[in-house]
């Protein structure tokens, strides 16, 4: 794993969670949170909070709008949510443990979700639960329905080509894993997303398909939210700012796509180059077995680039499973970006359209109509927290791609690293003279007859000096008519017959 | 390289020489004097006393190249390259050098000198010329024979063969040898004169000795199975390398692409941007550092070439051997035949069938005298054949002496160049290696203050 997960979005934190003061308290405003533990669409209220920047309808919300806050609370918890120390948090959330289930229709992975929150709206401060992807797929859509003013985190992608990609490889389920990780920490972190009633009940229902199947009746109720805005309106002019996010998604969305292209590219060279490697490096094996004194020199240079060989492999399954999948990320990421954009200028569109519509009638002139206000807050709110949602998301997006791109110039060096010590080690060995160092381990000066062993060619780098038949004939020629030498997988047992002593005494000087 | 101890644990190498590692002005070669000095250690080379022809101290190199057009044979124009030679002979007193000696040659004519060495030296491990043609390149090298990269190695390994001819104990005190580095105009016609293409064994001959051979001496069948397996490994080796080249240039510059679009992100990013910039300016140095690195592995390369072209003159004396013996082994098989020829005919039994025995038969028995006649000329023949039996013999045993000492002498050379060679591509992979680390240093650092 290239770095610990994102700063800022804490696994299970060291603290007790009793400790740890509510983001809300001590705040001005009033508290945004409704005091039931489950609360429906209909019963959200946006309330009003003296905030001079936003004046909301003295009426309720109109129902869809499912904001819990007013966009002023949501300012307050974004300057809040800035202690990245993690010492506000309130609610913890980890996706691990993969596990595969197979039966008779199916089979699929299922993934356990580790919930640890003060919160009032759990009633137990943990709750761990297995969700599938399909789980995930099913809160997204439920999120994107119910908050479609708010930027939702992408999913990794749903489907796989059967065949190409293994579905049940462990490094497949585990960067399906961190996607998933993630796309869990970024809705906690969300001041608005985190208190969704669905992600709640995602997070802590024993039977999450029963919570489905009463979501589908409620359909109908939810209604014409924003998403179902009458489409076919003109926007009239798309404010600067909005504008710009729209041309800086497009361009971030082409940048990112050319460097996902430039990275599977590097990827493929780098694999091509390793098979290559692995053709390079055994060919001074086989050089090796033909040579005397060259045999452990060349022996050696095969292990080495064996080894850088391993390295690299290493190198391209961490960019595979690290890099790739982060980058896909955040241009899905981008792309449900623009289409709330999109949603966001329909709305806009509606309210102009409705505005016009009015100002073209006589009658209501001096009272703007209820709906026509109706819109216009839409719009409003809408704004807000777009533009709330952008800035949070510009700030994580800076924190993610530095994260990204340090971790890929670190796996880098650790390549170069590996090499480096590779080489570096067998420049002694490649420089090493064959010595005349014998051990007897049989004989004395009375027997007629020593045994003698060294290790040969194929010894570890590093270890006992070795050397080889030919060197010892031409460094004891005396030795040369009555020896002869067996060869073991590791040693050459030298057997010396009629053992002058001349040459005793020569070999024993030798090895002092 | 510093003169080994003179004892029985070193064999003495021939002179100071790293052939391939210089690419400047030449090496010293110590000829004369100091190879004098090795006399000691060949054994029993009886050529060695012979004079040598004065040369002192000399340096050689090989220092320029030039393109030249001319007529050829066929009276056509053709564009070849002449590369200049230049002598220097080194004053012992204070070390000066004196150019004595600078003249222009052609691959052609270096080709026609190796040519005559090994026909005048078969028991000698003839150093190789560089190739005549762009072998094992990798897809960004040129194959082309008058690209300035191909010549500039070109003319290294040219330098590199006269460097090591020069200190060949031996080769060093040829005549033709000498001619060639002093005297320009007239060398071919004099090398000519010499009329050693006659004396060449032809390719023929030299194949069937080697397959009908029934002795020959167990080291040279040894040896030559070494040279074919090295020549085999060698290629290999070679033409994997310049695919390992290829893609590692592939890897390099995909990266460069990194630097182009860092730089148009950088364009719509606030604080991200000088971080992103400043990272995409380092990817284009590490995409341009291959070229200057994968340069340098061509001079490994280069020198494994040079044992790859050795391996071939191992083997030529080894066929030479198995001609020679081959030879020898007929003039004994013929003497044999002609002995028991000689005694059929003295004693009248006729064991063997010949055509003179046919005739006789169809034709009548000849007469004593014609018998007497024959024989006489038989015992003539079985005279002169021993001599040459013995004669042969004698030459036979003097090659395989000589050509072992020599074939020693290539081993310790071959093993310490090889060493050597092995020894620098390892310092280049770590420079690469370093070069690596601090290019994504720099830029880890860059996409630290993103």
């Amino acid at each position: 794993m290239s770095g610990g997960p994102p700063k800022g979005l804490p696994s299970t934190g060291p603290h007790s969670l009793l400790d740890m003061p509510h983001p809300l308290a001590g705040s001005s405003s009033e508290e945004a949170v409704g005091g039931d533990s489950t609360p429906s669409p209909d019963l959200l209220m946006a309330r009003s909070f003296g905030d001079k920047d936003l004046i909301l309808p003295n009426g309720g919300t109109p129902a869809g709008t499912s904001s819990p806050a007013s966009s002023s609370s949501l300012l307050n918890r974004l300057q809040l949510d800035d202690d990245i120390d993690g010492e506000t948090r309130d609610l913890f959330v980890t996706v691990d443990d993969p596990k595969k289930h197979v039966c008779t229709m199916e089979t699929y992975i299922t993934y356990r979700i580790t919930t640890k929150s003060t919160r009032v709206e759990f009633d137990l401060p943990e709750y761990s639960v297995r969700r599938r992807y399909q789980d995930f797929d099913w809160l997204r859509n439920k999120l994107e329905e119910s908050q479609p003013t708010h930027l939702i985190p992408p999913l990794p992608e749903k489907f796989v080509v059967k065949g190409v990609v293994d579905r049940f490889s462990e490094e497949f389920v585990e960067t399906r894993r961190k996607a998933l990780d993630k796309f869990l920490k970024r809705i906690t972190d969300h001041p608005v997303l985190s208190f969704n009633e669905h992600f709640n009940v995602f997070l802590t229902a024993k039977d999450l398909n029963a919570y489905k199947r009463q979501g589908m009746a409620l359909l109908s109720r939810v209604g014409e939210s924003v998403k179902h805005v009458t489409g076919g309106y003109k926007l009239r002019s798309r404010p600067l700012e909005f504008a710009a996010i729209g041309d800086y998604l497009d361009t971030f969305a082409l940048k990112l796509g050319t460097i996902d292209r430039i990275a599977q590219r590097i990827i493929k060279e780098e694999i091509e180059y390793l098979v290559e490697l692995r053709e390079y490096g055994p060919v001074y094996s086989t050089w090796s077995a033909l040579e005397g004194e060259l045999a452990e020199p060349l022996e050696g240079v095969s292990a080495c680039i064996g080894n850088c060989s391993t390295a690299l492999e290493e190198l391209t399954d961490d960019m595979t499973e690290d890099f790739l999948p982060v980058l896909r990320e955040y241009i899905l990421y981008s792309d449900s970006m623009k289409s709330v954009l999109k949603k966001r200028d329909q709305v806009q569109a509606e309210y102009e359209a409705k505005l016009e519509a009015v100002a073209l009638r006589k009658e209501d002139r001096p009272k703007v109509p209820a709906d026509v206000e109706k819109c216009q807050d839409r719009m409003e709110c809408f704004n807000a927290d777009l533009k709330a949602d952008m800035e949070r998301w510009q700030s994580n997006k800076r924190q993610d791609f530095r994260q990204l791109l340090m971790g890929m110039a670190d796996k880098n060096i650790q390549y170069y690293e590996k090499c480096l010590m590779a080489w570096e080690s067998i420049i002694p060995l490649l420089q090493e003279k064959p010595e005349a160092k014998l051990a007897p381990i049989w004989g004395n000066e009375e027997t007629t007859w020593c045994l003698f062993t060294t290790t040969v060619i194929g010894g570890q780098p590093g270890s006992q000096p070795r050397y080889f038949r030919e060197d010892f004939f031409v460094l004891h020629p005396i030795a040369k008519h009555n020896i002869f030498s067996v060869r073991t997988s590791h040693f050459l047992i030298f057997f010396f017959f009629n053992c002058p002593d001349a040459f005793k005494k020569s070999v024993r000087q030798e090895e002092m | 390289m510093e003169q080994a101890p003179p004892d029985l644990e070193r064999q003495w190498q021939p002179a100071p020489l790293e052939p391939l590692g210089h690419t400047d002005a030449g090496l010293q070669a110590a000829v004369g004097e100091e190879a004098e000095g090795s006399r000691d250690e060949v054994p029993g080379d009886g050529t060695m006393t012979e004079n040598n022809f004065g040369l002192k101290k000399i340096e050689i190199s090989v220092s320029e190249a030039e393109k030249r057009t001319g007529r050829n044979a066929m009276n056509m124009q053709e564009t070849y390259t002449a590369y200049l030679i230049e002598t220097r002979s080194v004053e012992h007193t204070d070390g000066q050098s004196v150019l004595t000696d600078s003249l222009w040659r052609r691959y052609s004519e270096f080709e026609l000198l190796r040519n005559y060495l090994l026909v005048y030296y078969p028991h000698i491990v003839v150093p190789p010329l560089p190739e005549k043609r762009a072998e094992f390149v990798w897809h960004k090298l040129s194959a082309d024979n008058m690209d300035p990269d191909f010549v500039e190695r070109r003319r290294i390994g040219l330098e590199n063969f006269l460097l090591r001819v020069a200190s060949h104990p031996i080769l060093c005190r040829d005549k033709i040898f000498y001619l060639f580095l002093t005297q320009e105009g007239n060398w071919k016609e004099t090398v000519n004169e010499t009329g050693f293409q006659l004396k060449a064994d032809s390719r023929l001959k030299a194949l069937n000795a080697t397959f009908r051979v029934k002795n020959p001496d167990k080291r040279f069948t040894e040896l030559k199975h070494y040279s074919d397996e090295l020549q085999s490994v060698i290629s290999h080796l070679l033409r994997v390398r310049a695919r390992v080249a290829d893609r590692l240039y592939g890897v390099y510059k995909v990266h460069g692409n990194y630097g182009r679009v860092f730089s148009e992100w950088s364009a719509i990013e606030k604080e991200m941007g000088d971080g992103l910039q400043s990272a995409g300016h380092h990817m284009d140095v590490y995409a341009s550092s291959i070229d200057d690195i994968l340069e340098d592995e061509e001079h490994y390369a280069d020198q494994l070439k040079e044992y790859l072209f050795y391996a071939e003159a191992l083997r030529a004396v080894c066929r030479k051997h198995e001609l020679m013996q081959y030879d020898l082994e007929m003039a004994a098989q013929d003497l044999a035949s002609k002995k028991q020829q000689c005694e059929e005919l003295a004693t009248g039994t006729v064991r063997t069938f010949s055509l003179k025995g046919m005739t006789t038969k169809l034709f009548g028995q000849e007469t004593p005298e014609q018998r007497e006649a024959r024989i006489k000329v038989l015992e003539e023949q079985i005279n002169e054949g021993e001599q040459q039996l013995k004669s042969k013999n004698l030459e036979g045993r003097e090659f395989v002496k000589n050509a072992w000492a020599d074939i020693e002498r290539f081993k310790e050379q071959k093993n310490h160049d090889l060493k050597e060679a092995l020894i620098s591509y390892a310092v280049m992979q770590i420079s690469m290696c370093k070069k690596g680390i601090q290019v994504w240093t720099n830029a880890k650092e860059c996409f630290s203050k993103m």
